[in-house]
């Protein structure tokens, strides 16, 4: 019996891009429709110049990027439509209020505006930004520009959501309603790529790792898949009591949790960089 | 070497951060161009020393006795001179207390910070003294040259006058601190610092308006007029020109208290400068409060939208309004001479290059803000809107702010000389329309807040932009006189805007 292959949300391949020296070299991804896709790796890997080329935000050297079967160097436009981006730095204006930035980003995205008004009010109400959606967004706080920035991110409703280390600067309320949020759009249909160097929120939300070193894929699948490509090491790890604190909640990523003895994904991501600078 | 946390180490530690910020905004960190700058130094010095030349050329008694007259000239030089100090020492000193950079480490650490405060303030009068000696020194040297070894005296009274700008400066910001709190003296600091530095030269050319019924050129320098109202030649109004002139005791005396001066400011306020800019930083951290507006959500097109972001944004910046704003100080004695020839001069013709070079200038500034200054370029560039479009959009939010500004100079003039509008409303529509092509080509990516600091990302694209405007500017009063000659300014003006684009970096727009 043949099984239909899931709709793709992303696909690259043979992606590369170079700075001073190969910053992603020819990479191959793919993230389906629906799916939390995680990617992970050290500093300086390339998980945030793949992912500024997925958004057209850099043009890369050679490969081929497809968003939901459009050609995203080919009609960039097009695939601009469906995604949405966020960075680890806040991008808003800080003269304007949340509402008013929303409402810039609906007209950006030529959405509706009595669609946008009620979809503005409806993302604020839910990252807690309501009380402070007419304030202008240069007195809010970092966490608070991160929750507007979100919001402007899912105001257009994408089908491809891709952050770039979200959750960096958030107090640990701030990071729950994130998480929540994000998971309620991928329950919705959703696609989310994110990179993180928080190791625990990729474990509880991804349903698929990826973790990159020196611009490649050096391992990819769910953390029990992880665990094996790891191998020994990571078991040894383990053993010395490094194993992930926490247990999982129910309806939270697919990935569950390591078990006493288990290599948490810390053990295993550490292991698989190891391995592979040792191989390089 | 100095001991740490004493003067001598700030003041080395100061020293290096200057030298290497100076060294990267010149050579933008790229050591080949160090040559490239030296070279235009020294041909911005000969060009400099030549006009100064050119201009004290046919000045009379360069070398003569220190009449009344000349005492006016060096006297009116000097207020000139301070003024524009004093400008620029209030904005140096309101820059020190709003940049936060390093104060939190300082302010944490066991140094004694009074003394870092009291190396600023020392650093601040030597970058104002270079910066006014960058334009004077040629003329000192000239003076030098010609008149005799006694006006090398001018230097010496350059450092008073710097030292009395920075003291007077670190004065007037802290009483305003005091008196209408740090959240609006940074506005008004730079507005006042705007004022003084133009207000003098202003006020010449409104009273050379008002005395001879036409723009100044040759009439400013009739300081004989102004001796006949001047006081006596042995007061002590004229003690800084006899120290120019080289008097030993004008000089020693106008050195001792201009040393003293900044002594006292340094003494007296040093040791409060961290808890003032502590209070400036703790503005941005104030009470929240509602907005007046509320969002619309009408079915925008995204040019609409940007458009009325770019003019939002603009209206909701006071700081940065005054900032863009302040180049229209210029326009005043246009103005003026518009309201003295309401009645039908033909001289109200001679406004029309002041509104052109006034529109070239503002252009540059609101096209920098739109295109370099974009606080948030990639949601922009991650949006689905191809760049021209938002180029686009862009353009017609300067060139609508450029209209709002213009219109009613232009509908005025047109009231009082018919034949001078057109010409003033084409060259407005040229110059700000070249001064928002270089930026374009010239764009960098910039926080807004670096407004202040826009000339010098690019020089040839500040220096393009100036050229361009007065050549424009050029063109429009040759056009409103009647005269073809106004075809040569415009093919300048033209090979200017050309040779900008042609050594523009090349952009891509997917980059953008």
């Amino acid at each position: 019996m043949t099984q239909s292959q899931p709709a793709l949300a992303l696909e690259i391949r043979g992606l590369a891009k170079r700075f001073e020296r190969p910053a992603v070299d020819g990479l191959d991804l793919s993230v389906t429709a629906g799916e939390f896709y995680t990617l992970l790796g050290p500093n300086g890997a390339g998980k945030t110049t793949t992912l500024r080329m997925v958004t057209g935000l850099l043009r890369p050297d050679r490969g081929a990027i497809t968003v939901f079967g459009i050609d995203a160097l080919a009609d960039p436009i097009g695939a601009r439509r469906i995604m949405a981006w966020v960075s680890d730095e806040p991008m808003i204006y800080e003269k304007l209020t949340p509402m008013e930035y929303l409402d810039f980003v609906a007209g950006l995205w030529a959405v509706d505006g009595r669609r946008a008004a009620a979809r503005a009010r409806d993302l604020l109400e839910l990252l807690g930004m309501a009380p402070h959606a007419e304030e202008r967004c240069e007195r809010l706080s970092k966490g608070m520009r991160q929750k507007v920035a979100l919001a402007g991110a899912l105001v257009h409703e994408p089908k491809l959501i891709i952050l770039d280390e979200p959750f960096t600067g958030l107090d640990a309320g701030s990071s729950r309603v994130v998480k929540e949020v994000l998971r309620e759009r991928v329950h919705a249909g959703c696609s989310v790529i994110m990179t993180t160097h928080i190791l625990e929120v990729a474990e509880r939300m991804a349903d698929r790792i990826g973790v990159m070193a020196n611009g490649t894929l050096i391992a990819e699948g769910t953390l029990d898949e992880l665990r094996q490509q790891a191998g020994d090491e990571a078991h040894r790890a383990a053993g010395v009591g490094h194993a992930s604190p926490g247990q999982a909640s129910p309806g939270q990523g697919s990935m569950g949790h390591a078990s006493p003895g288990q290599a948490s994904l810390e053990d295993t991501f550490l292991a698989l960089v190891a391995q592979d600078a040792a191989a390089v | 070497m100095s001991p740490p946390g004493t003067i001598g180490w700030f003041a080395r530690h100061e020293a290096r951060l200057a030298w290497r910020d100076w060294l990267s905004l010149m050579t933008a960190g790229r050591r080949r161009r160090a040559r490239t700058v030296v070279l235009g130094f020294a041909v911005f010095a000969l060009f400099v020393h030549g006009l100064a030349w050119l201009m004290l050329g046919s000045a009379a008694n360069l070398a003569g006795a220190a009449d009344k007259q000349v005492l006016v000239a060096v006297t009116g030089t000097l207020v000139l001179a301070w003024s524009l100090m004093l400008s620029q020492a209030l904005e140096s000193v309101t820059r020190a207390f709003y940049a936060r950079g390093d104060l939190e480490l300082i302010l944490t650490s066991p140094a004694a910070a009074s003394r870092l405060f009291a190396v600023r303030i020392v650093a601040m009068t030597v970058t104002i003294l270079v910066m006014a000696l960058v334009l004077a020194a040629p003329f000192i040297n000239v003076l030098v040259w010609r008149g005799g070894a006694h006006w090398l005296a001018a230097y010496p009274v350059a450092v008073a006058l710097a030292m009395d700008a920075v003291a007077v400066a670190v004065v007037i910001t802290v009483a305003l601190f005091r008196a209408i709190g740090p959240k609006r003296t940074r506005l008004i600091a730079q507005i006042a610092a705007a004022v003084i530095g133009a207000g003098f030269a202003i006020g010449m050319q409104c009273a050379a308006i008002l005395s001879y019924g036409t723009l100044p050129g040759t009439t400013v320098s009739r300081w004989a007029m102004l001796a006949r109202f001047a006081p006596d030649e042995g007061g002590a109004v004229w003690w800084p020109a006899h120290a120019v002139l080289g008097q030993p005791v004008a000089l020693a005396a106008l050195l001792g208290v201009s040393i003293a001066a900044l002594a006292v400011a340094i003494r007296v306020y040093a040791p409060r400068f961290g808890q003032l800019a502590l209070a400036a930083a703790s503005v941005s951290h104030g009470t929240t409060r509602p907005g007046r507006r509320r969002a619309h959500f009408q079915s925008a097109s995204p040019a609409r939208a940007l458009r009325r972001k770019e003019w939002t944004l603009l209206l909701r910046d006071p700081w940065l309004m005054s900032q863009t704003l302040m180049q229209l100080l210029y326009l005043l004695p246009a103005a003026f001479l518009l309201w003295r020839n309401f009645s039908g001069g033909g001289a109200a013709t001679l406004a029309v290059p002041v509104l052109i070079v006034a529109a070239g200038q503002l252009g540059g500034g609101l096209a920098w803000l739109a295109m370099s200054g974009e606080d948030a370029p990639d949601l922009i560039a991650s949006a689905p809107v191809p760049e021209a479009h938002v180029l686009r959009a862009k353009i017609e939010a300067v060139l609508g702010g450029i209209a709002v500004v213009f219109i009613p100079f232009v509908v005025v003039l047109g009231i009082a000389t018919p034949a001078g509008a057109p010409v003033a409303l084409a060259g407005v529509v040229i110059a700000a329309g070249s001064s928002t092509a270089i930026q374009y080509w010239f764009r960098t990516q910039a926080r807004r807040s670096l407004f202040r600091r826009r000339q010098t990302s690019s020089r040839i694209a500040t220096f393009a932009e100036a050229l361009s405007s007065t050549f424009w500017a050029g063109t429009g009063g040759l056009a409103a006189a009647g005269t073809w000659f106004a075809v040569v300014p415009a093919v300048i003006a033209l090979t200017i805007v050309a040779g900008a684009w042609v050594i523009s970096p090349a952009k891509s727009p997917a980059m953008a």
